[in-house]
């Protein structure tokens, strides 16, 4: 794992993905398809966090990142992708966490943007900034559009929610209250 | 699995399914990330610098994490529980990266160091009297760790560049909130804007601290790192005209025989926090749940 840490944000290749299947089924499709904690209706690979899986006869390790330091999910995740890999018939599993490069909500995928939103939370918007150091902001973020209706109406209620990942906003037009993903 | 109460079920052993407490063999934050320490690079300094930056974070968050439940607004509460978290998270990865040079667990340095073993800085010990403390010292502190986080992203020490590069995202929402709130009430009501000038003069003293070079950084080039306090003062400069304020002219509380934070000599708050943080862990050293 010496390289762990220099490593790019991408999977290792397809090789991983494609390497000895289990009934057919990669190990990656196995990991991919382990739902998030907090936001169910996606799952990990959606949300850019299992960063490769790699896999030796029955020997599998999947890398996982942080969204946040915080994130209080890491353990969870980690557990379920041990168990849902092992019922898919890897016996030996190890789950790696890679710090670097930090993740962003710019990995979350089309599909991950688009569940995001049928679930009533506003995907983000770009997080990507150019060098130098990182500017204040005093006034109120760009507007979101709504998830509901589609009106860009909308203003920040809160920069915080309910998991470190969210804000919280409210439409104008359709009157509903709603969470969206902090670009980061 | 059948039970009374809900209660009972947390007493239940769950094999590999732990919940989170202390005691319970919490994950390690590090777990499959290589913490070799560089060639070259003093590594019992480097365990003495990520003590440092983790104990101030590891302090803060306990200092904010007492403000729950006591804030003036549900959306407060949401914000400063998830700054707070942000804080625990970046000081279980720092004391964890500390613990792989010493042989110490994250748990061990957390509950089980003495005060004169701490050494983050005095700015983060004392109690937030009202929301102006708490926006005016959250805004002093997130933008110098900012700052200093910025600079540490090109640390020699993969690691500590890691967690700092992850840190940096947290920190730009956390000073965001804390200038947008300092602006707010300095350029709100007359009473407002005289609270969170007399919140700014009293943290003021505790500022120049947050610059002064420590032995330990001393030993690490390119490897520990300082927040330049020109960008700091640029930033603070910008809010504090933005909210009608003064920069308070309050000369630096001493050290003890020049002795400070850092040093492990801290404020009388500091036995209260580290009272209040590990009294539960020593009293029951083994207890799991």
């Amino acid at each position: 794992m010496v390289n762990e840490l220099a490593s790019g944000p991408e999977v290792s290749g397809s090789a991983a993905r494609t390497g000895a299947a289990r009934q057919g089924v990669s190990a990656w499709t196995v990991a991919a398809e382990t739902p998030d904690p907090e936001l169910p209706t996606l799952t990990l690979a959606d949300l850019g966090i299992l960063r490769d899986v790699s896999e030796a006869g029955d020997t599998v390790v999947a890398t996982i990142t942080p969204t946040y330091s915080g994130c209080p999910a890491m353990r969870e995740m980690s557990q379920d992708l041990r168990h849902r890999l092992q019922r898919a018939g890897f016996r030996d599993v190890q789950v790696r966490t890679r710090l670097a490069p930090a993740w962003s909500s710019d990995w979350i995928t089309a599909e991950g943007r688009a569940k995001l939103s049928a679930a009533g939370i506003a995907p983000p918007t770009g997080a990507a900034r150019s060098a130098g150091p990182i500017p204040l902001t005093l006034g109120r973020p760009a507007a979101v559009t709504c998830p509901r209706c589609g009106s860009v109406r909308t203003t920040q209620t809160a920069a915080f929610s309910a998991t470190a990942c969210k804000a919280l906003h409210r439409c104008a037009d359709c009157r509903e209250p709603f969470e969206a993903v902090k670009p980061i | 699995m059948n039970h009374d109460t809900p209660y009972d079920g947390l007493a239940d052993e769950h094999g590999d399914d732990h919940r989170w407490a202390f005691g319970t063999g919490f994950t390690d934050p590090l777990e499959g990330v290589d913490t070799s320490v560089p060639d070259g690079v003093d590594a019992p300094a480097l365990a003495a610098y990520c003590l440092m930056l983790g104990d101030d974070a590891l302090i803060y968050s306990h200092r904010l994490q007492q403000w729950m439940t006591r804030l003036p607004e549900l959306e407060e509460e949401t914000a400063i529980a998830n700054v707070a978290l942000d804080l625990l998270g970046q000081a279980r990865m720092l004391l964890a990266r500390a613990g792989t040079i010493d042989g110490r667990t994250e748990d061990e340095l957390a509950y089980f160091r003495d005060e004169p073993q701490f050494r983050n800085v005095r700015l983060v010990e004392p109690i937030d009297r009202d929301f102006a403390e708490l926006v005016g010292r959250l805004l002093i502190f997130s933008t110098w760790r900012l700052a200093l986080f910025e600079q540490l992203g090109n640390s020699r020490d993969p690691v500590l560049a890691a967690i700092a590069g992850k840190g940096v995202k947290e920190l730009t929402y956390h000073r965001d909130y804390a200038a947008q709130w300092v602006v707010r009430l300095g350029d709100g009501t007359a009473l407002s804007k005289q609270r969170m000038q007399a919140a700014l003069h009293a943290i003021w003293p505790l500022v120049d601290e947050l610059f002064r070079t420590h032995p330990v950084e001393t030993a690490l080039p390119s490897v520990a790192a300082a927040a330049d306090r020109r960008d700091v003062d640029a930033v603070l400069d910008t809010v504090l005209a933005t909210a009608g304020l003064d920069r308070p002219d309050a000369a630096a509380l001493a050290g003890v025989g020049g002795r400070t934070g850092r040093d492990g000599v801290h404020t009388e708050a500091m036995g209260y926090v580290l009272a209040e943080l590990q009294s539960i862990a020593r009293a029951h050293p083994d207890a799991t749940w």
